[in-house]
């Protein structure tokens, strides 16, 4: 598309896109998908490697990398363990980086710090894609869940979309929302009083435009979308009152009766209990395809910021 | 003539600055990134809540024998985006600048997130925020994205 730039771009987060460039991403992630299916292999990334510099564990993230590299016929190096990094020995970020980037054609990025991904950006002279740093980003996770909505519904413009869960420090949730505020959806935030989104999303949605509504209620009707995330106990300081809330927001069979007959249930992963194991064969459960659907959006990013063109 | 006498109630100064136009309320904040406290030994003037025709009602800070240089100025567009700087030379308005807030603030605010990579002391880093909005004026830093819009003077680093 005209004025993007992807060549050798850095998908630090979310919101560095412009609505073009995430359609441009999922169009692409559509072609990967139905070029290679989910066990073919190419030659798209022959020669090519990918350093996986991960400071903090991580299995599907990093193996979804993996896999979208090594289908693309690439090959990945790297470390999934702080342990065996040279940070033990005390080494910045910065230097891990600079050094990385001479050994390898792209890096992926996961770090607990928030902010690390877009320093690592700015001392490598090869793409850096963030993996996660800390609660602040993780751009190829909401790229994943918007092309799951797409692949769905064909489009995102005119959904109802309810986001239901720890909706103040999930970090998947705020870019989320943050990305749905390029289209033209409605959304309903579910949550305990305690774990409401924080105000400067729901400002920011409602100052373009988006019909943002807040309630304590899981009443799923209505809504084209169910987002589910997880409640931490950690994040209450009475424990009781975590006992109360949980239970609130758990999704059952009965919890589905008379939603939309198309609505479907999407999750970030891992879940706990929040949704039961009865949800997982009905026909509104996508949270596995959704994890699955991370290879072709991961399949083209690693593609576009090579430049390498596929389609 | 209840105008002049507005006026004249600052005396005028021979060597030093005006800050003037500062935003209503804001000239105790300007004194602190000037860093003038019990110690100062000259002459200091301020005036707060004096009618102002653009503002409605502005504060002013007078400084004898002082200069300032571009952090300052830099840190004082941060709360008072309407401020102008005289200097004067005896009793003359030798230079006279209106303060700009840039559309990125380096190395002038410390982020209030600790999880920042930018509070990491060993990572070669400087804080940057990016000015998302001026009037209320928002702030974002570009590292962890984190956004502040009250209390901002907290987080200006200490001259």
């Amino acid at each position: 598309m005209k004025g993007m730039r992807w060549t050798k771009k850095h998908i630090i987060s979310i919101n560095d896109f412009s609505r073009d460039e995430i359609d441009f991403v999922l169009e692409k992630s559509g072609i990967l998908e139905k070029k290679l299916g989910s066990s073919s292999t190419s030659s798209l990334m022959n020669g090519k490697i990918l350093a996986n510099l991960f400071f903090e564990p991580s299995t599907r993230t990093r193996m979804s990398f993996e896999a979208a590299m090594k289908r693309l016929g690439g090959i990945t190096i790297g470390f999934d363990h702080p342990g065996i990094s040279s940070e033990v020995k005390g080494e910045t970020i910065a230097d891990t980086v600079r050094i990385v980037s001479g050994y390898a054609d792209l890096i992926v990025i996961r770090h607990p710090i928030e902010g690390s991904a877009r320093l690592a950006s700015e001392y490598s002279d090869v793409p850096v894609i963030n993996g996660g740093d800390g609660s602040n980003q993780h751009p190829t996770q909401t790229l994943l869940d918007l092309y799951t909505i797409k692949k769905e519904f064909k489009s995102i413009d005119g959904l109802d979309i309810c986001i239901v869960g720890d909706l103040k420090y999930g970090r998947t949730v705020h870019s989320l929302a943050s990305a749905l505020g390029n289209y033209d959806v409605k959304i309903r935030f579910i949550s305990p009083q305690e774990l409401r989104a924080p105000r400067q999303i729901v400002k920011s949605l409602s100052d373009r435009g988006i019909e943002v509504k807040e309630t304590t209620k899981l009443n799923l009707k209505n809504s084209d979308v169910i987002y589910v995330t997880r409640i931490q106990k950690e994040r209450f300081p009475d424990p009781q009152e975590y006992e109360r809330v949980k239970g609130a927001f758990v999704l059952n069979l009965n919890s589905l009766e008379g939603i939309r007959e198309n609505a479907i249930i999407m999750h970030p992963l891992p879940r706990v209990s929040e949704i039961s194991p009865d949800i997982d064969a009905t026909k509104h459960a996508r949270y596995f395809e959704q994890a699955k659907n991370g290879i072709p959006v991961r399949m083209a990013l690693l593609c576009l910021v090579c430049g390498i063109k596929f389609w | 003539m209840e105008k002049e006498n507005k006026v004249l109630k600052i005396k005028t100064i021979k060597n030093g600055i005006v800050i003037d136009h500062i935003k209503r309320g804001k000239a105790p904040d300007v004194l602190k990134i000037l860093g003038i406290n019990e110690n100062f030994r000259d002459a200091l003037t301020f005036a707060m809540n004096v009618p102002s025709r653009e503002l409605g009602k502005k504060d002013i800070v007078k400084v004898e024998n002082r200069d300032i240089d571009t952090s300052e100025i830099n840190k004082i567009a941060i709360i008072a985006p309407d401020a102008t700087i005289n200097i004067i030379k005896d009793y003359r308005v030798v230079k006279k600048e209106k303060v700009a807030l840039p559309e990125q603030i380096t190395g002038i605010i410390k982020c209030p997130n600790p999880q920042c990579i930018t509070n990491k002391e060993r990572e070669p880093v400087t804080s940057v925020f990016i000015v998302k909005q001026i009037n209320p004026l928002i702030l974002v830093c570009k590292y962890c994205e984190r956004e502040i819009s009250s209390g901002i003077l907290n987080y200006i680093k200490a001259p």
